[in-house]
């Protein structure tokens, strides 16, 4: 039963997620990848995302801290990222990095910082979000309205 | 599995299944991602995170793989310079990817010769369909080949001329057309058999360069900015700014342009100058002058090779090896013609020595007459003759139209060409006059190149090297001419002989003569040799 119930809780996490735009086509290319030679192959690669991007973000936080500001290596990183993003379909975090482009061409580095945070934010939200998703338990579940209750309502 | 990269007709049912795919990407999420797309698409897959790794990979194997994806954004190397890497050396059909779709920057992979270029995120069905690339590149390769081989250079320029007000597209596709339907009959014989030998063949062949009309509209205006004086592959190629183009392709392409220019001059001067007893093509070996320029011709080709250009066989200009034959002959003939006429029998001075000791003959007449040049090569006169009319026709646009079956065309390009090179080689040569020896009549020729400056850049460059070798008049003339660049060579060569360099070694001499000439000419010593033996 609580099995049962935890599925259903995380397919209903997984739709809101696409629903919310925190998701993207790309999400649901990789569950179409899954199949019975890799059967946890959409967790496997969210992992293996933010394992990698994990890099990519102190990258850049260094690079912000770095005095004067690199703004093409800024960019650069940020590049990878965004294309790390793009991997799992981190919409919401994919657009968030579109403004940190702009500040950066216009080497604006409070745009640069504030908009990296708001990266940060989104990032780590879809990272508990995706976690609740692929391990439901109640903890997680809890956990995933916790956050975002106001999500659970839209 | 045997090859999966060829299309053999028993495994036609599986392909593409089996394609084997190597994937760059410096991000793992992305590598593993593609690698399940593609192994679910039934291809081999291997993956890599390195561009340098991929490149050692798959320059462990020429043939182990079918196709390259690339990410464009690597840490260690550029994709467009891993693409470039593979498409020089591998000759494999490299799609690049990236999360940029910027136009630029995907023009930018075009540029460097991707077959495509792929937005991240990427779709299932873009990579199911990468096995298209394949097959095009292998079908192309196969066309290119033949089509080298019989670049068809009047009709192409022809067109060239005639669409160059508008409607180029038209007029290059037309020519394409051409091309790809001549060589399209030869192939036919052979389809079934190369169909099956796709994957061989990819892998044995050599990168092979398509030349199309746009292609060769940009050679010839990359050879008419830098000015035939100064032509050779390596400032064509930068010039042309054609990323996947080697400096081979354009080596090569350059011969036969000579060549081509060389032939139209030939059947433009024959009919000019009929006069002058010009020597029938066939030299006799016993003539020194002959002798020596064959022998001149030789040793361009030896030249040739010490630049490492191994022109024998690009595969793309199929020299007349025989034609040196002749040559050999010659040498000792050669040895006795450049004695008498202080000619150094040095191998090292090869071609140009030889042929400028051979050719000297008179006492240099700084009119620039032909009477300068030995009686073997009274021919002389009328070639400088010819060209000179033809000074200064054309503008540099119209060489490509010049480069139209007639024969005219070709000396206004020479006179196009020899516009740009006058200055400089007038000077330089008027120096070499001065300083060569009275007394060498080698010396004598260098001051008549003085005087035939525009005719002898022109066809020193271009026509000579890549012209025919039969001693026609006009050969003999183009014999002269290489003798004069051949001079400029054998003093940058280092001259051996002590009489030549007694003639010809001028440091401050050679200092004027660039000394990309020595370089460039011996790029096509090999090929323009056999044209000097008809």
């Amino acid at each position: 039963m609580d099995k049962v119930r935890l599925q259903r809780e995380a397919a209903f996490i997984r739709s809101s997620l696409l629903d919310q735009g925190y998701l993207d086509e790309q999400f649901i290319q990789l569950e179409e990848l899954q199949d019975n030679d890799n059967p946890n192959f959409v967790e496997e690669v969210v992992t293996l995302f933010y394992t990698d991007s994990a890099r990519l973000i102190y990258n850049i936080d260094q690079a912000l801290l770095s005095n004067p500001t690199d703004f093409t290596k800024l960019d650069d990183y940020m590049h990878q990222f965004k294309g790390s993003c793009s991997s799992i379909g981190a919409k919401k975090v994919k657009n968030e990095c579109n403004g940190f482009g702009e500040y950066c061409e216009a080497q604006n580095y409070d745009g640069c910082f504030r908009t990296f945070q708001q990266i940060k934010q989104e990032y780590i939200n879809l990272k508990k979000k995706l976690e609740t998703y692929f391990q439901p338990s109640y903890d997680h579940i809890y956990a995933y309205y916790l956050i975002s209750p106001y999500d659970l309502m839209r | 599995m045997d090859n999966n990269g060829c299309l053999p007709c028993t495994r036609r049912e599986g392909f593409p299944a089996g394609l084997r795919v190597l994937v760059v990407d410096d991000d793992p999420t992305w590598l593993k991602i593609l690698e399940k797309m593609l192994k679910k698409c039934s291809y081999q897959v291997t993956t890599c995170c390195l561009a340098t790794e991929a490149l050692k990979k798959l320059r462990e194997r020429k043939d182990a793989f079918d196709i390259v994806i690339s990410d464009v954004n690597m840490p260690d190397m550029n994709g467009f310079k891993l693409l470039e890497h593979v498409g020089l050396e591998m000759d494999l059909p490299v799609i690049m990817m990236s999360v940029d779709g910027e136009t630029s920057r995907v023009m930018k992979g075009v540029q460097h010769g991707a077959c495509d270029y792929l937005l991240k995120p990427i779709r299932m069905k873009e990579l199911r369909n990468i096995w298209q690339h394949v097959l095009r590149k292998r079908i192309h390769e196969g066309r290119e080949f033949e089509s080298l081989e019989g670049f068809d250079f009047e009709g192409i320029h022809h067109l060239m001329r005639n669409g160059q007000d508008q409607c180029c597209d038209d007029v290059s596709l037309f020519a394409l057309e051409d091309c790809i339907s001549s060589t399209r009959k030869r192939k036919d014989a052979d389809n079934k058999h190369d169909e099956r030998e796709f994957g061989d063949s990819s892998s044995t062949k050599k990168a092979r360069v398509v030349w199309s009309v746009d292609l060769h509209q940009k050679f010839v205006q990359a050879v008419n900015q830098i000015g035939f004086d100064k032509v050779g592959p390596k400032k064509i190629l930068d010039l042309m700014n054609v990323p996947w183009l080697t400096r081979e392709n354009v080596a090569s392409h350059l011969q036969k342009y000579r060549l081509y220019l060389s032939r139209l001059q030939k059947q433009r001067d024959q009919k000019k100058c009929s006069s002058s007893g010009i020597k029938n093509p066939d030299l006799n070996p016993k003539d020194p002058g002959s002798s020596s320029i064959k022998n001149s011709m030789n040793k361009q080709q030896n030249v040739v090779s010490i630049d490492g250009f191994r022109c024998p066989n690009n595969g793309l200009v199929q020299l007349h090896e025989s034609d040196f034959t002749v040559s050999e002959l010659n040498k000792t003939e050669q040895r006795r013609a450049l004695a008498t006429n202080n000619i150094i029998p040095d191998p090292n001075m090869t071609k140009v020595s030889q042929i400028v000791l051979n050719q000297t003959f008179s006492p240099l007449n700084s009119e620039g007459n032909i009477e300068v040049f030995d009686c073997t090569i009274p021919t002389q006169y009328t070639w400088n003759q010819v060209p000179k009319r033809k000074l200064q026709d054309d503008p540099k646009s119209q060489s490509i139209a010049s480069m139209v079956s007639s024969p005219s065309a070709a000396s206004s390009i020479a006179s196009s060409a020899v516009d740009n090179i006058i200055p400089v080689q007038s000077k330089s040569l008027m120096v070499n006059d001065q300083s060569s020896v009275t007394s060498n009549p080698g010396l004598k020729t260098q001051e008549f190149d003085a005087s035939l400056i525009p005719e002898l850049e022109f066809y020193q460059q271009n026509l000579l090297w890549g012209g025919e070798a039969a001693f026609s008049p006009l050969e003999e003339d183009l014999n002269f001419f290489l003798l004069q660049s051949e001079c400029y060579n054998d003093m940058n060569f280092g001259m051996h002989n002590i009489d030549t360099s007694d003639y010809y070694y001028d440091p401050g001499l050679i200092a004027d003569v660039p000394n990309h000439l020595l370089y460039d000419s011996a790029d096509y010593s090999v090929v323009d040799q056999s044209l000097f033996i008809a």
